[in-house]
């Protein structure tokens, strides 16, 4: 536990020392909320139907833009052969990074919602369920980024192939996210997504230990 | 002397160890070729000349016939795929990566067939091309996770860790196409509360159900030949590059 | 029998499409094959075979 704790924490510092890759990741969610009232035209109800949508994708967008330096940065350096060679089994590694790249790239995500929410003339309750959304699916979103992370750690133009192959698998979630907006299906969506978040959670690490044991041969 | 002694393999890792299923198949091909194609003579004289007009859908219901055994073979190769990324991962066996690497682009294409033939059927029948009805919405899905697996392929120069890693994301996309089925379903339900696709019924005269049948069969048989070749051409390939490998390490001997 | 229906141009639209695809996919694998089959004629031509090929075939 200890060893995980202080994986965690190496990789946060890892992600803060290297300056402001969060606050770019923030900066480019907002600027796709930013982006789409140009697209669709600056009619308020119409954006405030639209609102949650545009939020999931943009969040979608970060998130598949962050996934390569998941495990890209330790192979090139070699830390990802330590790693393998730890007292932690390969699958608690992944478990660790992926909670730390949570923490790096998905919750800053959740502070800066209401820029988006103010934007995009959501209304408070429409923007505090949003939030919810996010955070219940969110930690899926990352999971399946680490599933395709490490599917693609040995390829040097994998840049583009990970979110080709997790977009369709990350679907489920995006239904569920946003139909937790739902005032009739909402309560149902809600379960579903917690179920579903916690399923992909618990078993991703496994598939991208396996994977990274696959490609590390 | 110790030959006797030498446990004999069983017949499956007989027939599946990939020069014994270079020789096998050489006299599977061409009979399974001619009977491929007497399925699909009987087939198409079935269903444009020995078959009534549906009464609900009347012509229409031909399409069916060229639809229904492409939307069977979009699932049925992912089930092949399944299984050879389970003989991969449990039992290592060479020929299963073989198996998946060339079920793949026959997969896209039957999925992407079972697609356009829908669109045709939906135009007249529902009076749109594209719905995001349940089933054909899972369907495009499962083309694009065909997509991902085939670019996945080509991303990699070594086949033999590809074969590994393409594995586990056949395994994780398998166990994510009933739930993505279910949700796109409950999605639709969402937004659509009246069902626009009324126009099968679950009981089928037989006279629609015998052209059916014998596409279905036609085309399944299409799919194993299309696979074997593949599979026999994907080993040579391997063991041409494996030559021209040696080649090249002796001529730099030299 | 085929008759005079409304939607004739939506069947045959259908099943050229599926013959169109269908023989592309027949053609690709074809010519895949005999590519593969040319380069092993041709590795075997400069004297490249292997180990097991007096025996094997």
């Amino acid at each position: 536990m200890k060893a995980f704790q202080a994986l965690i924490s190496r990789d946060l510092k890892l992600a803060f020392r290297a300056g402001g890759e969060a606050m770019t990741l923030v900066l480019f969610f907002i600027m796709v909320g930013v982006i789409v009232p140009f697209a669709i035209g600056p009619d308020r109800p119409q954006l405030t139907r639209l609102a949650p949508g545009i939020v999931w994708i943009a969040a979608f967008l970060s998130m598949l833009l962050g996934l390569d330096r998941l495990f890209r940065s330790d192979d090139e350096d070699g830390s990802l052969v330590l790693l393998r060679h730890s007292v932690l089994p390969l699958e608690a590694v992944v478990a660790a990074k992926v909670i730390a790249h949570w923490l790096v790239t998905a919750l800053p995500l959740l502070f800066a919602t209401p820029v988006l929410a103010l934007l995009l003339s959501m209304s408070w309750e429409q923007w505090g369920r949003t939030v919810l959304a996010l955070l219940i699916g969110t930690p899926a979103l990352v999971s399946f980024g680490a599933l395709g992370a490490a599917v693609t750690v040995g390829l040097r133009r994998g840049g583009l192939i990970a979110p080709v192959l997790i977009l369709p698998l990350c679907i489920p979630i995006m239904i569920f996210g946003v139909g937790m907006l739902d005032p009739m299906a909402g309560g149902g969506a809600t379960l579903f997504l917690i179920a579903l978040s916690l399923v992909v959670t618990a078993f991703s690490p496994l598939a991208a230990a396996l994977a990274l044991r696959a490609a590390g041969e | 002397m110790s030959v006797d002694t030498v446990k004999q393999p069983n017949w499956f890792s007989r027939l599946a160890h990939p020069g014994q299923f270079l020789n096998w198949t050489r006299h599977v091909v061409w009979p399974l070729a001619g009977a491929t194609v007497v399925a699909f003579v009987v087939g198409l004289w079935f269903a444009f000349l020995n078959s009534p007009e549906d009464y609900q859908m009347g012509d229409m219901v031909r399409v069916m016939y060229v639809h229904v055994p492409n939307a069977w073979l979009s699932q049925a190769v992912y089930g092949v795929m399944f299984c050879a990324a389970l003989g991969t991962l449990v039992w290592r066996h060479p020929l299963a990566d073989v198996a998946n690497k060339a079920a793949a682009p026959l997969g896209a294409v039957f999925t992407t067939l079972a697609l356009y033939t829908g669109a045709l059927w939906g135009r007249p029948t529902w009076g749109t091309f594209w719905e995001w009805d349940g089933r054909m919405t899972s369907t495009l899905v499962l083309l694009l996770i065909y997509l991902g697996i085939i670019a996945l392929w080509r991303a990699f120069d070594d086949q033999l860790k590809a074969g590994r890693i393409v594995a586990i994301v056949t395994l994780v996309g398998a166990l994510n196409i009933p739930i993505i089925k279910f949700s796109v379903d409950w999605w639709n339900t969402l937004h659509q509360p009246a069902s626009v696709f009324t126009a099968e019924g679950p009981r089928m005269p037989a006279s629609i159900l015998t052209p059916l049948l014998a596409m279905m069969l036609a085309f399944t048989l299409l799919f194993a030949l299309l696979q074997i070749v593949r599979m026999r051409t994907e080993i040579l390939r391997r063991r041409a590059d494996s030559l021209s490998r040696q080649a090249a390490l002796q001529g730099g001997a030299k | 029998m085929i008759g005079d229906g409304m939607h004739v141009e939506f069947i045959a639209w259908a099943y050229a499409g599926v013959a169109l695809l269908t023989f592309g996919l027949i053609g690709y694998v074809v010519w895949e094959a005999r590519r593969v089959k040319e380069r092993l004629a041709a590795l075997d031509k400069a004297g490249i075979r292997r180990r097991s090929a007096e025996t094997n075939s």
